[in-house]
């Protein structure tokens, strides 16, 4: 296990926690318990690090602050014309200007000297990485994929449409939930591999203390090691279309015991849905699945099939939708480029294709009676 | 024969349509910022209505990521720049003891184009697929996949950019050339000088936006792949080409503010400036750091590690040179003799809350820092503070300062202040919980949001909408001004040193038609 090296003082965990609190003091008697004042309690070292850093600056800002506005605020009651005050005749004196620039100069230089240190380690991604994921944003959700254990898998908001349109009670992690969180060891350096399929995205969780840019076509690359086992939640933090705000980001740290076994269950899942693109399905049980992998769809094309006019096409009465059923599949599998269609043949297997095609084609009064099997999608790849 | 023709003013609507009198371009640019003003806010109270509570309630997300498009777009370039054209249209002749500007016939043309160029950005919102939503910033390949709106905001910002350059050249060419005798270039007032420094900033970045926006428009249509990886381009330099502009651009929008702010203190603190020197020195300085920071905008997008400290250094230097500016006002207003009429009351704030925008700016400046606080609502404060609690309340201060000199008429002392207090207690409830908001893990440009962002949230849409109605106080000030009054005096404020003061309230329609003498 790595261990933790010693810290300068203002580094110190007891002495971060206890930095936060200053801020937070002079902040006003709201309640804290309702209100987050400062940022999240961090789980990895450069969280750590990050925490302690900014609560130096803010305090050293804080400082500043007050002296100079209390000169000012003096001055406001005590140099009144209507308390009798004459203006007094002086102005420059080379004296105070020098050092009214060289001491912010060399407190600037006393925030420089911890901040190079930690962006360093911070930007060490190429040593001791015990395992790598590779994370790709799409509009609008997450690709996580296990570079050594040949496993992939996609992360969806699990939010259900009703909570977000305030027909339902919101539950306690409103946006915040996903299908299939990312899995992580603790204690293990992980090392992310981050790049997007459509639009530029970023990965981000506060308390990992981590967040990059996916973008389309490079590979941007960064790293974490989570102290303490939990979940952890983060979001899209760079503007990527409709949906920005509905592509969160979960963690799960568990250990590595746990993490291993999940990694054989989810390998096992792989090959018994493979396994089902073979059987014939009926008409009914492609719906009820195509039902439930349209959620998937619903960002753009909406729960009633209607699109957004003049952004996303309708489906309900649709031309693809309702007309030739190969047409339909090639969409789908394949993408239109340039649009936010994208192909999803590399996202799903064949079983969710054939019942989503199905679903879209009987379902918003298309009742084109149309049944598409597996075999169909995949005869078509 | 040339002279009676010069002397005869055409009324009605000929008079500002074919105008080249610096006053009137002034009143122009003034009152369409003040129209857009509205625009803009009222865009802002859209955003802030759906953010009141978690769940979708009034727009759907791709109107809320038009709203918060053009919100941008507006109070930048409808707002807040041509607030300050119109001030240095009205104020550059008479500070500098000169009868007009120095191109007037382009004067004219540099206004004309912006009310065509927002007619045009605005109708956008009607186009197939609505408005522009990749965000102001435009950043590819968002904005390269959307509808045609975003041709017509590429379009719209060619013109809002030639109107901004001609308006720089005809600054740079009055300020140079048309001062009276006797005021060389260290005598000249700091309205003028930070005027003078932001002209050579817009002609110097203005077309850089141009070439960027270019560049989408041919890979959105014509084939080329700057921006697309697929073709061997890149989406991050997008981000470079936008960001050399816009760095730049935010001097622009707070340098003349400094120098409305530099007016306004000593005023009415009876006593000079502290570092007339130091300031114009500061304000330089600014500018030329302003053009190799523009990283820092972008910290997340993977730079490497030599990069990165660069820019993270260079931006720290900011705060010298901006800090040498608020110790100046601080001791230009010490053991001064101070009133506090609405314009001081404008100054005072602008110093104080400017501050709060400047020091956070220095907090984002910290690199690993700012990997926590990059796209979050920290940022919106951030920008915020130094954009509406900076720019916005100095330009008000400048308003109230002049307006009698404009007018000939005093303003409504109680309602100014009635419009200061409410104002600047609006934009705090607003923009201080956002700090909170951001901090605490809430993301940009989301119309909802997880649960335990609900207070802070609706305390900034409570303060929102409060700033946002204080501003018809603002218009029935104005309107009351304009039709009449109190008469004002010449030297309408008991500190005031300049040269417009010289001159009567209202001055007259060719500020200086002999140049005065400067001691």
């Amino acid at each position: 296990m790595s261990i933790v090296k010693p810290r300068r003082v203002w580094q110190s965990r007891a002495m971060v926690a206890g930095l936060a609190g200053v801020p937070l003091m002079l902040s006003s008697g709201l309640a804290l318990a309702a209100y987050g004042l400062n940022l999240q309690p961090p789980v990895t070292p450069t969280a750590w690090d990050i925490l302690g850093l900014h609560n130096l600056i803010m305090i050293v800002c804080l400082v500043i602050f007050v002296v100079v506005f209390s000169f000012m605020f003096y001055s406001v009651f005590a140099h009144r014309k209507s308390r009798g005050a004459k203006p007094a005749k002086f102005h420059e004196s080379t004296t105070v200007e020098i050092l009214w620039t060289a001491i912010p100069f060399l407190i600037l230089v006393t925030m420089a000297i911890p901040s190079t240190r930690v962006l360093l380690k911070m930007d060490d991604t190429e040593t001791d990485a015990e395992l790598v994921v590779k994370i790709t944003g799409y509009q609008w959700k997450w690709q996580y994929e296990y570079l050594d254990h040949d496993l992939s898998y996609f992360s969806n908001l699990s939010t259900p449409r009703d909570q977000i349109e305030n027909k339902a009670e919101k539950g306690e992690h409103y946006l915040l939930e996903v299908d299939n969180p990312l899995v992580l060891p603790v204690g293990k350096k992980v090392r992310f591999l981050l790049t997007a399929n459509d639009v530029i995205h970023a990965w981000w969780v506060p308390q990992l203390g981590v967040k990059k840019d996916a973008i389309p076509g490079f590979i941007n690359e960064m790293w974490t090691r989570i102290d303490e086992p939990g979940t952890y939640r983060g979001q899209c933090a760079e503007l990527c279309g409709k949906d920005h705000g509905f592509m969160p980001i979960v963690v799960e740290a568990v250990s590595d015991d746990e993490f291993n076994k999940w990694v054989n269950v989810r390998k096992t899942e792989m090959v018994a849905a493979a396994a089902a693109a073979d059987k014939q399905w009926t008409k009914a049980e492609l719906i009820a699945r195509g039902e439930k992998v349209y959620q998937q769809c619903v960002a753009c094309h909406g729960a009633a099939g209607l699109g957004v006019p003049g952004v996303f096409p309708a489906l309900k009465g649709g031309a693809i939708a309702t007309g030739p059923v190969a047409g339909h599949i090639d969409i789908v599998v394949k993408g239109k480029p340039g649009t936010a269609m994208q192909a999803f043949g590399a996202q799903m297997n064949d079983a969710d294709l054939a019942a989503v095609i199905t679903y879209e084609r009987n379902a918003f009064g298309n009742n084109t009676g149309d049944v598409v099997q597996p075999s169909d999608v995949k005869a078509r790849r | 024969m040339a002279s009676a023709h010069h002397d005869e003013h055409p009324t009605g609507l000929s008079r500002w349509l074919f105008t080249t009198n610096h006053k009137d371009i002034g009143t122009l640019y003034l009152l369409f910022a003040l129209l857009m003003f509205f625009v803009g806010g009222a865009m802002a109270l859209v955003i802030r209505a759906e953010l009141f509570q978690p769940g979708l309630q009034i727009v759907d997300p791709h109107f809320f990521n038009q709203m918060t498009t053009m919100h941008a777009l507006i109070m930048i370039f409808g707002v807040v720049m041509p607030a300050f054209v119109g001030f240095a249209n009205w104020q550059l002749p008479m500070m500098i003891g000169a009868p007009d500007m120095a191109l007037p016939r382009m004067n004219n043309w540099s206004f004309w184009i912006l009310p065509f160029a927002f007619t045009l950005l605005l109708s956008s919102l009607f186009a197939p697929g609505g408005g522009p939503a990749a965000g102001w910033t435009l950043y590819a390949p968002l904005s390269v996949r959307e509808g045609m709106a975003v041709d017509f905001t590429i379009l719209s910002i060619h013109m809002m950019g030639i109107s901004s350059v001609l308006g720089a050249i005809n600054i740079i060419a009055t300020v140079l050339n048309m001062r009276a005798p006797g005021m060389n270039l260290m005598k000249m007032p700091l309205f003028v000088w930070t005027w003078l420094i932001t002209a050579f900033l817009l002609i110097a970045v203005m077309p850089v936006l141009a070439g960027a926006v270019t560049m989408l428009l041919t890979d959105r249509h014509f084939g080329t792949h700057f921006f697309d990886a697929a073709g061997g381009g890149d989406p991050v330099m997008y981000q470079h080409i936008f960001w050399f502009f816009g760095h730049p651009e935010v001097y622009i929008l707070i340098l003349p503010a400094f120098g409305l702010v530099s007016q306004i203190i000593p005023t009415f603190a009876r006593k000079p400036l502290f570092g007339y020197d130091s300031m114009v020195y500061a304000t330089a300085s600014i500018a030329f750091l302003s053009f190799i920071v523009w990283a820092h905008h972008m910290f997340t997008v993977g730079m490497p590690t030599a990069g990165e400290l660069f820019f993270m250094y260079a931006t720290m230097l900011i705060a010298v040179p901006t800090g040498v500016k608020v110790f100046n006002w601080v001791a230009t207003m010490w053991r001064g003799s101070m009133s506090f009429e609405t314009p001081m009351l404008f100054a005072v704030a602008f110093v104080f809350l400017f501050t709060i925008g400047g020091l956070s700016g220095l907090m984002l400046a910290i690199v690993p820092a700012d990997f926590q606080y990059h796209d979050t609502y920290f940022v919106v404060a951030h920008f915020h503070y130094v954009l509406v609690t900076g720019a916005i309340l100095a330009i008000m201060g400048g308003a109230y300062y002049w307006l009698p000199k404009w007018t000939g008429h005093m303003y409504n002392e109680t309602l100014g202040k009635w419009h200061f207090w409410l104002t600047v207690i609006g934009m705090n409830v607003t923009f201080f919980p956002q700090h909170f908001l951001g901090l605490a893990g809430m993301p940009r440009r989301i119309p909802d949001y997880a649960l335990q962002f609900t207070e802070f949230n609706q305390w900034s849409t409570i303060g929102a909408f409060l700033l946002g109605f204080s501003q018809i106080l603002l218009v029935i000030v104005v309107v009351q001004t304009i039709r009449g009054g109190k008469k004002a005096a010449n030297k309408v404020w008991e500190g005031a040193e300049g040269l417009e003061w010289t001159l009567s309230s209202p001055p007259p329609y060719h500020s200086f038609a002999t140049a005065p003498k400067i001691k």
